[in-house]
């Protein structure tokens, strides 16, 4: 019994990165998703996106906006930072997943990010 | 009918003039003007992208594509922060060995020899860089041969492309040989590799002028002219092959060591691509 309260926790920790649309992330994770967007070391976005507020994006790709719109289907966003190649062979964009820059938990806490934009 | 029955009585007439046509070269491949069509290609592609650059310019790296840093950089090559490696080098060229000879002794024109490298040796069926000569000049005479791609290595290089200015770069394929080292350098340019999965020509040929972060991708064309260079990031000198290790770590891939088969053969074809502008090294670079 003393060990509900953290398995609640953790529960809770984990909702957001099993990446279920009807799950909604929240603010502590949606905070995790932008770090590693920004992080020069992870996702790296910004080298060649503009994204919100971040400083001195990069252009090479289009600037991250309207991602709902652009993607209603999550899977294809997230197919995209796993392996932007399998769609598009000769796509600049490093293929996160697939190459192990970014684990699948990271990538679904990255996606739940890029929708709030 | 009048136009097919023409037509019938010249189709085997054109076939036997191509047929003669493909077997001719098959006996003398013309190697350099396969080159020649592809640096033509080459720099064709940066002519229609950025129309109001001038192709001389390309020598100038990412500084051609836009003037106001241009300006700047400029500026700082009044005072550039190479010109003490330059006196470095010079000392370094005439320093004499143990036994008496020196650098100079083994490279004519008193070392302005930039424009005669890269070159395929066709003896020993290899691409000789500056940097390999050099080492080689001083492993001829009981010299151990300078480690890796900067510090000394860097400074006579600097020394000996200072004294080159305006040398045209005019990199020659003339056998078959030769062809597959610069085959080899082409396919190592367009290829992806590393966990970042990126090519040479996927930043510098397609994405060339964009912004990466807060700096400007530069152009492959022209990328080997103006080496070694002082780079801000390095804090000092360093050659040609310590900027490709660099950009192979970048997108996550293992680098070459300097002077292995790979870069040499990288810088064979990259310099190729170059044929026509001129040596301006060394250069300040961020």
């Amino acid at each position: 019994m003393k060990h509900s309260g953290f398995i609640a926790a953790a529960v809770l920790f984990m909702l957001p990165s099993l990446g279920q649309a009807g799950a909604k992330p929240d603010q502590a994770a949606l905070e995790r998703g932008k770090a590693l967007a920004f992080d020069s070391n992870k996702g790296n976005c910004l080298a060649c996106h503009m994204i919100a507020d971040g400083e001195f994006p990069g252009n090479l790709g289009p600037p991250m906006i309207q991602m709902k719109e652009r993607f209603p289907d999550r899977a294809a966003l997230r197919e995209q930072i796993w392996d932007a190649s399998a769609k598009n062979p000769k796509s600049m964009m490093p293929p996160f997943g697939k190459n192990g820059v970014l684990s699948g938990e990271e990538v679904d806490l990255i996606v739940d990010y890029l929708y709030t934009l | 009918m009048i136009k097919n029955r023409i037509l019938r009585r010249l189709i085997p007439a054109a076939l036997m003039v191509s047929a003669v046509a493909v077997s001719r070269p098959a006996q003398a491949v013309n190697y350099q003007a396969l080159v020649d069509a592809d640096t033509k290609a080459f720099q064709s592609y940066f002519i229609k992208e950025f129309p109001e650059v001038k192709l001389a310019d390309y020598a100038n790296g990412v500084y051609a594509l836009n003037e106001d840093s241009r300006r700047q950089w400029q500026e700082m090559e009044e005072f550039p922060p190479y010109e003490l490696d330059i006196e470095a080098g010079k000392a370094l060229f005439n320093k004499p060995f143990a036994n008496g000879k020196s650098l100079a002794s083994c490279f004519p024109d008193g070392g302005a020899v930039r424009g005669k490298y890269p070159y395929f040796d066709e003896k020993r069926k290899e691409v000789v860089t500056l940097e390999m000569a050099i080492n080689e000049c001083r492993v001829a005479n009981g010299e151990q041969p300078w480690p890796g791609n900067k510090g000394d290595l860097a400074k006579v290089s600097a020394y000996m492309a200072y004294i080159s200015r305006g040398q045209k770069v005019d990199v020659k394929v003339g056998s078959k040989a030769a062809y597959d080292a610069y085959l080899k350098g082409k396919a190592f340019f367009y290829g992806k590799r590393g966990q970042l999965n990126m090519s040479c020509s996927g930043c510098h040929m397609e994405y060339v002028g964009r912004n990466l972060r807060a700096e400007v991708v530069s152009p492959a064309l022209g990328h080997t002219t103006h080496f070694p260079v002082f780079r801000s990031k390095w804090g000092e000198i360093g050659t040609l092959h310590r900027r490709y290790a660099g950009c192979n770590e970048n997108i996550g891939a293992k680098p070459f060591p300097a002077q292995s088969e790979e870069y040499r053969n990288l810088e064979f074809f990259q310099t190729a691509m170059s044929n026509g502008l001129q040596y301006n090294g060394p250069a300040s670079r961020k």
